[in-house]
């Protein structure tokens, strides 16, 4: 079953580095370079799982999570948050906004795989 | 193609490129104070990424830096320190040897740690008072380390654990049951309502302790003891789950790391006398969610095993305001409009294409001439209408190649800060025109002319301190580089507020090397150009900065290469100003056909002022060799494009004979004969350089319509190499 996948980061690089460790391996990619870019592609698709970096212009990471989770539209999807460090403060605050749970980047391929997949089901 | 690694490489350093770029912008908004509450975001977001792909490609050098740039900033933003100038110029600084570790890594070299050392300390040192001044709990940086390793175990926990204790060293081993054999694992687990709307689904981690081996779950269920309490929001289920398993608990936490703190979990080994969580402290696994913890319906579930309850949120904690969506509308739209990567190698082969194109449209049009057709005819038409299409194909194409000269402004606005550093004056570099797009190769070749003239400006151009009081002028210096488009060129100007060119300075000093003659009267204007003279240096000592035996002749030929021009204007004790005139793409320019003893040559448009037909009333004879032709009351010397470039002897009469008058940049002129002009048109420039070297007056060589090669002349070249043109200057200055 093809998991479908948002993934937020206004990093081309990080988004790079997701298309390359989930091609391949059963996952329909979406892009978006900020949150509020986020936001508009959300409104267009239904993800199974939603990834978002922190700190973006425009619209945050946790500015994201509280509008997908406040709004109507893919309220309960499960959303990862990409994080440098695994500070428990910035996953605090993560997890406060609503995150179902955080990658910490640099992520290994199998690692991310496995969050997206036990998240998603 | 090629490894996918290897791309995605690639297009992270042309990333912190950009990157860089808007981190200069925002601390240069910063020091002109014009910064508002995004500007130190954007920075920090810069440094941010950096670090993030630094990460993915185990560059440590850069992550490390960038770790503690990015908590220095962090710091500026949360208000712990202030922007005074001082921490400004040192981030100014930090960006500089960011740039320098971006470089390093791409070109795989390793940095030099004497460069680093130093800034990272003083960062430290900013990082370390805010540390001392506030007490909060702040992770050392030190403890920053990138997680390439494999995440699984308990690397979490450990971190909830340890806060303020990173140096403890972590026995795993502890934790870590032999892996050969099977066990029974016993696991508790009790949702709370939080993990319901944080988007995780017990049944999927019950899904992921299945991948582990064979599972027994029970599900428990707490009825409400009432109506009342059925209303209340309050997670009822539960699940005991036994797995029979060759891993040991740390995959099991793996599994749970999302809902630490959104459950009660509790795993035991079925056998032992106590939960797993019970004994030494890395082996907590159990973490209890202190809210909400009804009394009346605590289970014994909830709380066996619990050493130390972290709280991950304080109870009162609010969901944080998004703190970027509010400046959202209020920020201008500054998003880019999309790109597409193109490697350079397929643009340039585009360029060529349409260089060719133009060259056979040209020779089209040649064979339609000559085929002598009805000038209505539909051919004709056609042909005009595919002129008109080349054409636009060719600006478009050359349009690829073009970038905005910020990048390089920005470059030169490090050089200003190094310079004036070393050299103890205060200077302000002002740019404008930043986003003037010029050709990338133009771009990258100018930047060593630039650096050179910018540190002129700074070491020689700019008057000390003191110089500047006594001048009556602010003690800080500025230096202006700007770019704008005239007349379809670009021209950088970089003019200082110094005190202009010391011009009986650089007369002597020109007469001492034999440059020119020791008698020699010159205009102020012909004493500037001295400059550019090969081996040519005022500074009265050869400074280790600009004087690095680069003059401005290598900065003149440099510029001349890319088809440019440069001039020099000084006012004495106002200052001086440079301006460098650079044709819009190198690939093709816009000449005039002309004749010279059946030869066919290219004139560039851009230089040729006027052209003329010459009455016997304005020419004057001022020797054997030397004539002058008075153009509206002005006279300028006349040279023969067949007598200098060698085809014929100098001509007797100039009477009836066709002129260009070519305006160089300096607004010196001269008028240069010729036998017939036969055409207007754009041609494409194929360079000599490669096969030929330089060859004096000659820029490159082009194809014409007909298959013909022309040479492209270099006007003020062949002005400069003129073989009458010294004397007959010489004499325009006693004529008047």
């Amino acid at each position: 079953m093809t998991i479908s996948v948002l993934a937020i980061d206004d990093s081309r690089t990080m988004r790079d580095m997701i298309t390359l460790a989930l091609k391949g391996e059963g996952f329909e990619l979406h892009l978006a370079e900020d949150g509020q870019h986020g936001l508009d592609v959300l409104a267009g698709i239904s993800p199974d799982v939603i990834i978002t970096d922190i700190n973006m212009p425009r619209l945050d990471g946790f500015g994201f999570i509280s509008a997908v989770r406040e709004g109507a539209h893919c309220q309960r999807a499960p959303i990862l948050v990409l994080t440098t460090e695994s500070s428990p403060d910035l996953k605090a605050r993560a997890r406060d906004a609503g995150a179902t749970g955080w990658i910490v980047k640099p992520f290994a391929q199998d690692k991310l795989i496995r969050a997206l997949r036990m998240v998603s089901g | 193609m090629s490894d996918p690694m290897q791309e995605i490489r690639a297009s992270f350093f042309i990333e912190c490129e950009e990157l860089l770029e808007g981190l200069f912008d925002a601390l240069q908004a910063m020091a002109d104070g014009t910064a508002d509450s995004e500007t130190i975001n954007v920075a920090f977001r810069a440094v941010h990424s950096i670090k993030g792909g630094a990460g993915a490609f185990a560059l440590d050098d850069l992550v490390a830096f960038a770790h503690h740039f990015e908590t220095a900033m962090d710091d500026l933003r949360s208000s712990r320190i202030n922007a005074d100038d001082a921490l400004i110029g040192l981030f100014f600084r930090c960006g500089d040897t960011l740039s320098d570790l971006v470089r390093a890594a791409r070109d795989e070299t390793p940095p030099d740690p004497d460069l680093i050392s130093p800034i990272a300390e003083e960062l430290r040192c900013v990082i370390a008072r805010t540390e001392a001044s506030a007490d909060l709990p702040t992770e050392p940086a030190v403890s920053f380390k990138p997680m390439s390793l494999d995440l699984g175990g308990l690397g979490d926990l450990e971190d909830l654990h340890n806060v303020g204790e990173q140096d403890q060293p972590v026995d795993k081993d502890a934790v870590t049951l032999p892996l050969d054999e099977s066990r029974c694992l016993r696991i508790r687990f009790r949702p709370d309502l939080e993990l319901y709307s944080s988007g995780n689904e017990p049944l999927f981690l019950l899904r992921a302790l299945a991948d582990l081996g064979p599972c027994d779950v029970a599900l428990e269920f707490d009825a409400p003891a009432d109506f009342d309490d059925a209303c209340r929001p309050f997670a009822r289920l539960s699940w005991t789950i036994l797995v029979t398993t060759n891993v040991d608990i740390a995959a099991v936490s793996e599994i749970f790391e999302f809902v630490e703190g959104l459950c009660a979990l509790e795993v035991s080994v079925v056998g032992q006398d106590a939960p797993v969580s019970q004994v030494p402290r890395q082996e907590v696994v159990a973490i209890q969610n202190p809210i909400k913890v009804d009394k009346a319906l605590e289970s014994p579930v909830d709380t066996v095993g619990v050493s130390e309850p972290i709280p991950l949120s304080p109870p009162t904690a609010k969901p944080p305001p998004p703190d970027q969506a509010g400046s959202a509308d209020a920020r201008p739209a500054t998003e880019s409009a999309p790109t597409v990567r193109v490697s350079l190698e397929r643009i340039d082969r585009l360029v060529n294409l349409v260089g060719e194109l133009v060259i056979n449209q040209s020779m089209l049009s040649q064979s339609v001439l000559q085929a002598k057709l009805p000038s209505n005819s539909a051919i004709d038409t056609g042909l005009e209408e595919f002129l008109q299409l080349t054409r636009d194909i060719q600006e478009s194409v050359m349009m690829i190649r073009a970038q905005p000269v910020k990048s390089l402004f920005q470059r030169m606005s490090r050089i200003v800060r190094e310079t004036s550093s070393a050299v103890g004056k205060d200077v302000r570099l002002v740019t404008e025109g930043e986003n003037t797009e010029i050709d990338k190769t133009a771009i990258e070749r100018l930047a060593d002319p630039l650096t050179h003239m910018i540190r002129n400006s700074v070491d020689h151009g700019l008057e000390t301190v003191a110089g500047r009081e006594a001048a009556g002028k602010t003690a800080t210096g500025e230096i202006r580089l700007s770019a704008s488009h005239r007349s379809g060129r670009v021209i950088i100007e970089i003019s200082d507020d110094g005190a202009g060119i010391n011009r009986e300075r650089v007369l002597a000093t020109a007469i001492k090397k034999g440059l020119v003659a020791s008698d020699a009267t010159l205009a102020d204007g012909d004493i500037d150009q001295l400059l550019f003279l090969p081996g040519f240096s005022t500074a009265a000592e050869v400074s280790n900065l600009s004087g690095r035996g680069v003059g401005m002749d290598v900065v003149k030929s440099a510029i001349t290469a890319l088809g440019g021009k440069i001039s020099i204007t000084s006012t004495q004790g106002v200052g001086t100003n440079f301006s460098i005139s650079l044709p819009l793409t190198l690939a093709v320019l816009d000449g005039m056909v002309i004749g010279v003893e059946n030869e066919t040559l290219v004139v560039p448009l851009t230089a040729i002022g006027e052209t003329l037909t010459l009455a016997a009333s304005d020419i004057r004879q001022l020797g054997a060799n030397t004539s002058v032709v008075c153009v509206r009351d002005v006279f300028v010397p006349l040279l023969d494009l067949g007598f200098e470039l060698g085809y014929r002897p100098v001509r007797a009469n100039y009477e009836n004979a066709i002129a260009l008058l070519i305006t160089q940049e300096d607004g010196r002129r001269a008028a240069l004969v010729v036998d017939s002009i036969e055409d207007q048109r754009q041609v494409v420039i194929k360079g000599l350089q490669d096969s030929y070297g330089h060859v004096p007056g000659v820029a490159a060589a082009t194809i014409l319509g007909d298959g013909q090669i022309a040479l492209i002349l270099d006007p003020a070249d062949l002005i400069a190499n003129a073989k009458g043109q010294s004397r007959g200057a010489a004499m325009l200055k006693k004529a008047g």
